[in-house]
């Protein structure tokens, strides 16, 4: 009994540290400068436990291999909790610069992350921690047995690609230009994933859709890769934002998903290293 | 007014106002001209128009029975379809387009017979557009329409009877007439709801410029690479909207008062 009183004392104490610091660093990257932010709390990274939520805002395609991340991190972290916000990155660019409180973007591609860099709400320089390679995505047994890029052009086969203001739908423009063909789908879609949704409920045919995207499903579509693909691949950069709540714990997220460990799971989810 | 209440009031009126406003102060106005002419946007524009009101007629043809047959009629559960009625009101419109491709996608409950016996599927078609606006919208009418028959006289209808009318022809000619008023803004606020329709539209009908893609959808996906387009698009939107709340106002609202 009196153990556990102690430990509630303790723990009780090191929650108004924690308190303190969260203060602190809220205090200074709302009165100083930018640069001046976020070295002091880097370095209250390293003396102080990591605390508090991370909120990540990530492109769709990186649904399932960053939430394995981030239960990871909590596993790692104990008291931190990794929340994820994950969308069309043009969409999710547009959040961050209309204010959202996030501390960590990852884009599907260097184009989108540059909404962000270009109103400097980004604190450094973006890094590329994987690529994704497109791929398409069949009705499971292949029915209609497309084996190219090409053979989506037949008529009477319902195609879904993203919108080209997305990052996979300016791939898959891009490799469709590379090998000048020309695709009309039934529907732009808004993100990856629901154009993945349309062929997983067979209302669609096939999609343009990511590797990683084909791999989550599992076998509710077959995959058909193309070579074209290699001419459109997406580079995904991630960074920490100006303005992030919680600096400290954001750039151990940011280097857990550059590990060799995080890696390991990105790569298993059909990511290509960078 | 006694200021603890004055105070709140008006906050909330700005907080109502402000976006709007704000939509007329960034609005690119000098560039206005081009981003409005353009063929993407006319193609949206005219799709809003033909599918709200292609949903609109479509919520007339079976919205005003079904708020006869819960105004006039007495069975079991009624106040149960009632309740069912009015869920695509409350229902977030997202569901509501998940609910519409389970049940009449190309491999829906019903929507497989469709493709399978007739060859009809209507994800990714205009008509499809029209069933999804017409899903969201038609309730408003039929909510409508049915108070304007629940506050209407029953006992014109019993008169119109009594003088040998069949009960079909007291409703078309006694009954129709007395509620033209609430039909006619129950119509007015479908079709406001149709134009306006985003969630269901975008996941049951897709995304097909100049054919599935209505002015939110434009407006959505313009924001996501030219946010000057999207502010444009929206102007468009809020005058339509003002134009109709006005057009309520003057002819039907306090008309049926």
């Amino acid at each position: 009994m009196t153990r556990s009183a102690r430990r509630t004392r303790r723990t009780g104490r090191m929650l108004q540290v924690a308190g303190v610091g969260a203060a602190a660093v809220l205090a200074l990257s709302a009165c100083s400068s930018d640069s001046d932010s976020s070295t002091k709390s880097g370095s209250t990274a390293k003396s102080d436990k990591l605390s508090g939520t991370v909120t990540v805002f990530a492109a769709a395609s990186l649904k399932e291999s960053f939430t394995t991340l981030g239960k990871d991190f909590e596993k790692a972290h104990p008291g931190t909790k990794v929340t994820f916000n994950f969308g069309g990155s043009d969409t999710l660019a547009a959040g961050i610069t209309g204010g959202a409180p996030a501390d960590v973007f990852a884009a599907a591609s260097p184009k989108t992350m540059a909404i962000v860099t270009d109103k400097s709400d980004a604190a450094g320089t973006p890094a590329t921690f994987v690529r994704n390679q497109l791929e398409i995505a069949t009705l499971p047994g292949n029915p209609d047995k497309v084996a190219s890029l090409e053979d989506l052009t037949k008529s009477g086969l319902k195609v879904v690609l993203c919108d080209r203001t997305v990052p996979c739908g300016a791939a898959a423009q891009k490799a469709l230009d590379a090998s000048s063909l020309k695709l009309t789908p039934v529907s732009y879609e808004q993100d990856v994933k629901s154009a993945l949704t349309k062929v997983e409920l067979k209302e669609a045919d096939a999609a343009v859709v990511y590797r990683t995207d084909v791999n989550a499903a599992g076998d509710k579509v077959e995959g058909v890769e193309f070579p074209e693909s290699a001419k459109a691949i997406n580079d995904y950069p991630i960074v920490l934002l100006k303005d992030a709540p919680n600096a400290a714990a954001a750039k151990e997220f940011i280097a857990l998903v550059r590990s060799p460990e995080g890696q390991k799971v990105l790569t298993s989810a059909g990511f290509l290293q960078p | 007014m006694p200021l603890p209440l004055l105070l709140p009031a008006l906050v909330g009126l700005a907080f109502l106002l402000l976006p709007l406003l704000a939509l007329l102060v960034r609005a690119p106005w000098r560039g206005l001209p081009n981003l409005l002419t353009s063929t993407a946007v006319w193609q949206a524009l005219q799709l809003s128009l033909v599918c709200a009101t292609a949903a609109t007629g479509v919520s007339l043809v079976l919205g005003v029975p079904l708020a006869w047959l819960l105004a006039r009629t007495d069975f079991p559960g009624r106040g149960f379809v009632r309740a069912l009625v009015t869920l695509p009101l409350v229902l977030p419109p997202v569901v509501g387009g998940v609910a519409l491709l389970l049940a009449l996608g190309r491999n829906g409950v019903v929507g497989q017979w469709l493709d399978a016996w007739f060859g009809i599927t209507l994800p990714f078609t205009t008509a499809g557009v029209v069933v999804a606006e017409a899903f969201v919208a038609m309730p408003f009418l039929v909510i409508s329409v049915e108070g304007t028959l629940r506050a209407a006289d029953p006992r014109y209808e019993e008169a119109a009877a009594t003088l040998g009318a069949s009960r079909f022809t007291a409703f078309r000619r006694v009954t129709l007439p007395l509620i033209a008023p609430g039909i006619a803004a129950g119509a007015v606020l479908a079709w406001a709801r149709a134009l306006g329709e985003f969630g269901a539209t975008i996941t049951f009908a897709g995304n097909f410029p100049g054919r599935t893609q209505t002015m939110p959808l434009a407006v959505y996906l313009a924001l996501q690479s030219d946010p000057d387009a999207a502010i444009a698009l929206s102007l468009v939107l809020l005058v339509v909207s003002i134009a109709v709340l006005a057009g309520l106002r003057d002819r039907w609202m306090t008309g049926a008062s």
